[in-house]
């Protein structure tokens, strides 16, 4: 029994936690480019074993469900609709056997996160099931989903929350999106989104900017290019530069990782960033808005606020134990069957 | 006599050590003792060696372990650990790999040849004469930026990158050579090409290994072949 793709959607992969351990060959990690939302997502359907689920950007993909089974939305939030039936995000639904999921485009964000209880039972490949586009690696060999595809459903018996396998089913109690997603406050005098504040740690040639520049990072909009994916968001706005050309060699570098090419538009590396990397780095995203600055579109505005290690690791650190917190709460909702 | 190491911390994640600001042998063998010490004292470690840096990431929730009688910071704990390192040759394991020069398995072979002004086969030998040392692995999974190219040998990259690489060419970036682990696009002048495959998940299992053939601080030859053992060993390679 399996997931029939009718329609792919506009950028629709496999993800889970990523693929560490395999940096020092080459390869990357990829992974969910909002990783809570993944996360929360398949608490919500009970998987505890961070299973697959997919990921997929602006427009969701359309799918015939051969068996019944729990879903969950998270991240961005499509509409939703089986048979009819309006799915709700941030919560727990049931897709009946032969039901088509109808997933579409998003009123905020970027990018949602379906989860099925079970997970997808797709090839792991170096310990992760999650897919790497660049390098070609993952299930599907590495591509996004198409139509035609056909993707297994893990085994799973779910805690009974219904008992009818024939019916669409939403669960009376959804989580609060908030910390989660940011709801850009839509304001209709201006039809414009104010910029994002984001905490940029230090890079190694932050101090390399000539001080007008660095004035500008620390201060000024910046807008996600059009070609913003899943390897990197371009910042376009406003040109920075350099005291002097730098020569650099080749070092590692991560995700969230600000990089100044020679065109003085920056570049943050995102999920599937290459491991390495030549250019000089003038800023290092705080972990914890890594996910935040996923769910922004291509034209949305991003700022930069300086901080240090320490600001970014504790609020790392509190939003984990948010997040772990969160989890303890929906494994026993579930557990209780209400 | 070798330069302090210079830690910086680069995430909340992940410490950035730099061991000099040179691509040359005896800063990459600073990078590759200290990764091998490092891995063996804390085996949690993600570990990137490059030409002259090291990267290490780690679990902040895990690591560094919690001592008893002070809260060090990461990178005094990873300078202290090093401190005893001697910056030394270490044992490394030696590849051969088999490569078909020129013609169809190396299209910028006698462009290349030319442009330095030597002979086909004065380029052949030179480029297999040499040892390598796999300095770093990146771009792609399985590809080895290596160290020792004869200087002779050097020629900027094409100005005008192929779409499609063959898997498995050699080619030659500036002062750089390395080998295409797959079939990607690239700017480098290809000369060879060899049977062998670089990177292949099927070998990335506990029974198999490593799922990259070269590792880093890898020595390697190129043993040039015709193109009929190309075809066999290709053949004995891809099944």
């Amino acid at each position: 029994m399996s997931v029939l793709v009718l329609k792919s959607g506009l950028l629709t992969t496999l993800q889970d936690a990523g693929r560490p351990g395999h940096a020092a060959l080459g390869v990357g990690r990829a992974g969910a480019m909002d990783l809570p939302a993944w996360q929360l997502a398949n608490a919500l359907v009970g998987n505890t074993h961070g299973e697959a689920a997919l990921e997929f950007t602006l427009v969701g993909p359309t799918l015939h469900f051969e068996r019944a089974v729990d879903i969950a939305l998270t991240g961005a939030v499509p509409r939703a609709e089986v048979d009819g039936h309006v799915l709700p995000g941030w919560t727990r639904c049931r897709v009946p056997a032969g039901g088509v999921l109808k997933l579409g485009g998003m009123a905020h964000g970027c990018r949602s996160y379906l989860a099925v209880s079970g997970g997808f039972d797709v090839a792991s490949v170096l310990g992760s099931r999650s897919t790497d586009l660049h390098a070609k690696l993952g299930p599907l060999d590495g591509r996004a989903l198409r139509e035609g595809d056909r993707l297994d459903l893990g085994e799973y018996v779910p805690p009974l929350l219904w008992s009818s396998d024939d019916a669409v089913h939403v669960a009376p109690w959804s989580l609060d999106p908030q910390p989660w997603f940011d709801l850009a406050p839509l304001q209709p005098e201006r039809f414009e989104i104010p910029p994002l504040s984001l905490a940029l740690l230090p890079g190694s040639h932050t101090g390399k900017l000539d001080a007008d520049s660095l004035e500008r990072l620390h201060t000024r909009p910046f807008t996600i290019s059009k070609d913003a994916n899943r390897t990197a968001s371009r910042l376009d706005g406003q040109m920075l530069s350099l005291h002097e050309p730098l020569e650099l060699i080749s070092e590692a570098v991560l995700p969230g990782t600000v990089q100044l090419p020679p065109s003085g538009q920056p570049i943050v590396l995102m999920a599937e960033a290459p491991v390495t990397g030549g250019y000089p780095r003038i800023g290092q995203l705080a972990a914890a808005d890594l996910p935040r600055l996923a769910q922004r579109r291509p034209g949305d505005a991003v700022c930069f606020h300086a901080c240090t290690l320490e600001q970014a690791s504790a609020r790392l650190a509190a939003r984990q134990q948010r997040l772990d917190g969160l989890l303890a709460a929906i494994a026993r909702r579930l557990q209780g069957g209400h | 006599m070798t330069s302090a190491i210079q830690c910086e911390a680069m995430a909340e994640d992940a410490l950035l050590l730099r061991f000099g600001e040179s691509i040359d042998e005896a800063t990459n063998a600073r990078v590759h003792a200290a990764a091998r010490a490092l891995q063996l004292r804390w085996p949690e470690l993600e570990l990137v060696p490059a030409y002259a840096s090291l990267l290490l990431r780690f679990d902040p929730r895990q690591w560094p372990p919690a001592d008893d009688d002070t809260q060090q910071q990461p990178a005094d704990i990873v300078q202290a650990a090093l401190a005893d390192v001697p910056p030394v040759e270490t044992p490394t394991r030696q590849v051969e790999i088999p490569v078909c020069y020129g013609d169809a398995f190396g299209l910028d072979l006698a462009e290349l040849a030319a442009s330095i002004g030597l002979s086909v086969e004065e380029v052949i030998a030179r480029h297999s004469a040499v040892e390598y040392r796999v300095a770093m692995l990146g771009f792609a999974p399985g590809f080895p930026y290596l160290l020792g190219l004869d200087p002779v040998l050097s020629l900027p990259r094409r100005s005008d990158p192929r779409q499609r690489v063959p898997a498995g060419s050699v080619a030659i970036g500036g002062a750089q050579t390395g080998i295409y682990p797959a079939e990607l696009p690239g700017g480098w002048r290809l000369i060879g090409r060899t049977p062998l495959q670089l990177f292949d998940v099927a070998r990335g299992s506990i029974e198999h290994g490593s799922p990259s053939l070269l590792q880093p601080g890898d020595r390697l030859r190129f043993r040039p072949i015709d193109p009929a053992t190309f075809e066999r060993l290709f053949a004995e390679t891809h099944r």
